[in-house]
């Protein structure tokens, strides 16, 4: 499904291009070691010389070279970008809604969005050096992690979190980051236009090298949530219960909660505060498949990422290009009210 | 089996037990009754590891209940708590299959063989095989019930702790979830408000009051009008049931000799 929808995304844009050619690109790009290779390396005799793999692409089809250019280079950074951090905000998504059993929750319940909106908004407005050169997205990471720990430590007492206060505490911090931010946009002046369009989401610009390491955090990070699915399962039904059957419970929050926020500052720290994947793409598959989390966060995350994926090709397809978090609030909240009409959203 | 010495327990800085003490033995089958708001569940809550004690402790096998992680709390005593949200769409099974969690290791290939066996007998045990497929959330209270204590069973643990096991069940319920609990070999602790049933079902009866053990033994020496009517502030008179023989506590009237 989604390596579908990735292939005929490549395809649409300014430049149409078949979903065949696309397909043909790919395959050219996959590359396979076939041998090794020993070079000759430094001028003294005695170094032994150094080992490497020797790479072949696996298929060689005829295919225009603007067309392998526009999809590798233009294209498939942005599809990759785009799927990740869908995936990693629909799996966060799941995680939360089942945490706090409640059907609100979404990724950034505990202020990580507006943390990372006030770092990013922070380092455009007043430019401040962030330690590895990592620049606005540094910035916007720090600003989300920072939050996410700050709302935790005012949850938490005597070693235990109690969601409830969790939630309250995190929807004051929004609150009140909120205000930071809109602060600093009044104050932004010339760089107002660039801080608004970082706060929309967005998913162009991508690089290859940012799809890489998020996508890596992101299937890590969700790979350890998987690990716990059976335990958010037990806490759905409370977690006395939870305990009761002999889980960790407070130590499981704590994974959890770190998993999903650093999984969900770094998905905002590329793209920007994108909304409603995280909320209604657990909504819609939990009406599919049901809410045994083995099967519901892995369908989500994909599902997720195939989301954003299709959004965003919309996004940058018509006349003028959108940020792509306009599309997902717009496409999302009439589903979404839909489904709630439709069937009992609220049961989780 | 469940030792219970000078236990004291807060919730929220208030004391509501202090310096309980009592020991159950091995397959039998104790009640707690009491007033509403003594502290029946804040003890069955310690004994399983729910909460921490301030003082005194809690012996389960010999095991210190406070020392041991959930998972081995788990294994060793297996509770249902009085209410459940059981507004999910998770089918029986899955829910009796959440019993085995104790049993089973993360990233472990085939975790727990004997799993799918033991919650196979834990559904047949307490009848609820023939609606194993069901979703929970279309089930009745008394089967909800039975759902509840099939998960306790598929733990595996030697003691059970209930609270308040037949709250919301009508009679026929009641009686066939108690006739069923009363045919277990494992130990069990249960809070029971219903003193007739307390008295038709259960070997002993631990009867508690302002958050202390005020009396234990067999529902026929803990029932008299003597110790129940200063703890339940009311006059009671006590007979005996003409069918089932046992003790048949009538309250009478609201302002009693206290």
């Amino acid at each position: 499904m989604l390596a579908l929808v990735a292939t005929v995304a490549a395809g649409i844009g300014p430049v149409s291009i078949e979903a065949v050619t696309v397909a043909k690109v790919l395959a050219n790009a996959v590359r396979v070691p076939v041998g090794v290779e020993l070079y000759a390396s430094g001028g003294s005799a005695l170094q032994l010389p150094a080992v490497g793999l020797r790479w072949a692409p696996v298929t060689d089809f005829e295919v225009e070279q603007l067309h392998a250019t526009i999809v590798l280079s233009v294209r498939l950074p942005r599809i990759a970008l785009g799927a990740t951090v869908g995936f990693a905000l629909a799996a966060a998504g799941t995680v939360m809604q089942g945490f706090f059993r409640n059907p609100m929750a979404d990724p950034s319940i505990i202020g990580v969005s507006s943390g990372a909106a006030v770092g990013a908004v922070l380092f455009i407005v007043a430019p401040f050096a962030v330690p590895f050169g990592l620049g606005l997205r540094g910035a916007a990471f720090l600003g989300a992690l920072a939050t996410a720990t700050v709302v935790y430590l005012i949850a938490t007492e005597g070693g235990r979190t109690p969601v409830a206060t969790l939630l309250l505490a995190g929807v004051a911090i929004q609150t009140f980051l909120g205000a930071v931010t809109s602060y600093l946009l009044l104050h932004s002046g010339e760089s107002m236009r660039r801080v608004v369009y970082w706060l929309m989401g967005h998913l162009d610009a991508s690089r290859m090298t940012e799809a890489w390491i998020t996508g890596l955090l992101a299937v890590g990070l969700v790979g350890l949530m998987y690990l716990y699915a059976e335990d958010l399962n037990a806490m759905l039904l409370g977690e006395e219960e939870a305990r009761a059957v002999g889980i960790e419970v407070e130590r499981t929050k704590r994974i959890l909660l770190a998993a999903s926020s650093v999984v969900t500052g770094a998905a905002v720290a590329v793209a920007g505060v994108i909304g409603f994947v995280g909320l209604i793409v657990p909504h819609a598959m939990r009406l599919i498949v049901g809410p045994d989390h083995r099967v519901l966060l892995p369908v989500s995350a994909l599902a997720g990422a195939s989301f954003l994926v299709a959004a965003d090709t919309l996004a940058r397809s018509g006349a003028a290009e959108l940020p792509v978090g306009i599309v997902t609030a717009a496409l999302g909240a009439p589903f979404f009210l839909y489904l709630l009409r439709r069937r009992e959203v609220s049961e989780l | 089996m469940i030792e219970i010495s000078e236990l004291s327990v807060e919730r929220g800085g208030v004391k509501v037990l202090s310096d309980v003490s009592l020991a159950v033995e091995r397959g039998e089958f104790l009640a707690l009754v009491g007033p509403n708001g003594v502290g029946k569940s804040t003890l069955l809550k310690t004994v399983g590891g729910l909460l921490r004690p301030k003082a005194g402790r809690v012996l389960v096998d010999g095991h210190d209940v406070a020392s041991l992680s959930a998972r081995r709390i788990a294994r060793l005593v297996a509770s249902v708590p009085q209410e459940t949200a059981f507004d999910f769409d998770f089918s029986v099974r899955e829910i009796v299959e959440m019993g085995r969690t104790p049993y089973r290791k993360r990233l472990r290939r085939n975790p727990d063989p004997d799993g799918d066996e033991r919650v196979e007998a834990a559904l047949e045990r307490t009848g609820t095989a023939r609606f194993a497929d069901r979703s929970v959330a279309s089930l009745s209270g008394g089967e909800k019930q039975r759902v509840l204590l099939a998960r306790a069973l598929a733990q595996d643990a030697p003691a059970l702790l209930l609270d308040e096991p037949t709250a919301s069940l009508d009679i026929n319920h009641q009686v066939r979830t108690l006739d069923l609990i009363a045919s277990l070999d494992e130990t069990v602790v249960a809070a029971i408000h219903d003193l007739e049933l307390a008295a038709r079902y259960c070997d002993r009866v631990a009867l508690l009051a302002d958050g202390a053990v005020r009396a234990v033994g067999a529902p026929d020496e803990v029932f008299t009008a003597e110790l129940l009517e200063p703890v339940f502030d009311v006059d009671v008179a006590v007979s005996e049931n003409a069918v089932t023989g046992t003790a048949s506590v009538t309250a009478l009237s609201g302002d009693g000799t206290s």
